[in-house]
């Protein structure tokens, strides 16, 4: 299986975004609605299409749909985590916070990649992305231990989430 | 249906109320974005689940409404943390880390 080249890469996938979207705002099947929604769709990547370059990460072939589910999986698993690990937190009397920034490496290409990666980061236990610069995200941890280094922090925060995201965007 | 419903509501508030918490109670602002965007994104889903289960017709709205907080909470939240960093906040340290270099950014 061949991989789209990212030009290409960038129309499907805004159109087939663009298309997800109209079909859950209008809430319909109907023939007509979609007709509509192909031609406001294809109207609007026509417009924007070239400044979508950032969806040119988006890998095409078919087990990108299972790697995103599984990232969805992942991600929503780590999202109630991290609000269980705040409610301890912020519910303890003694308040067990130990923050430092520390740097984690992501060897991500694509700027959306970099982006989820970030936002996943933000969403999970006592992580918040700070600042993506080159291939370094700087990261506020909650609960950094004494002499953390960049890579048991880049094994500990972003490995998991890489895993996944590379499934699916370069 | 409408229990289901009620619960997750429950459960939104209680974690906006801890959302709410945390900023009073953190030290300095990266740990208050901390946990204000943290729960606070869970809580607004949860709101939005519990609302599905009270209507059900309006689920491919909220599905919408879901993507967009999940995709634009943790982007607010980085830019303003970036912002403090860049105008000179330093990150609060832990007492028994005082000693120890904190990282220098500009």
């Amino acid at each position: 299986m061949t991989e789209v080249s990212p030009r290409l890469s960038q129309y499907v996938v805004g159109f087939a975004a663009g298309m997800l979207l109209w079909v859950l705002l209008t809430g319909t099947s109907d023939g007509q609605e979609l007709l509509a929604g192909v031609l406001v769709v294809a109207a609007t990547m026509a417009v924007a299409g070239p400044r979508l370059a950032i969806l040119g990460g988006v890998r095409l072939v078919p087990s990108a749909a299972v790697a995103l589910v599984a990232y969805l999986g992942y991600f929503f698993y780590a999202l109630v985590r991290a609000n269980l690990d705040v409610a301890r937190r912020v519910l303890s009397p003694s308040l067990p916070i130990r923050p430092a920034v520390v740097e984690v490496r992501t060897g991500l290409k694509s700027r959306l990649g970099r982006l989820l990666l970030a936002n996943s980061i933000t969403l999970t236990p006592g992580t918040l992305s700070v600042d993506v610069r080159g291939d370094r995200i700087l990261v506020h941890w909650i609960d950094a231990s004494p002499g953390t280094d960049l890579e048991s922090a880049t094994r500990r925060i972003a490995a998991g989430f890489e895993r996944h995201i590379r499934g699916f965007l370069q | 249906m409408r229990w289901v419903g009620d619960v997750f509501l429950l459960i939104g508030a209680a974690f906006s109320f801890l959302g709410a918490l945390g900023l009073v109670r953190m030290p300095d602002v990266f740990n208050r974005i901390q946990t204000g965007t943290k729960a606070v994104t869970l809580g607004a889903l949860s709101f939005l689940l519990g609302i599905g289960f009270l209507h059900p017709e309006w689920w491919t709205k909220l599905v919408c409404i879901g993507g967009f907080i999940l995709v634009t909470s943790p982007v607010s939240s980085s830019a303003l943390a970036r912002a403090f960093l860049i105008a000179g906040v330093r990150p609060w340290r832990a007492p028994e880390d005082r000693e120890a270099p904190a990282r220098e950014e500009g």
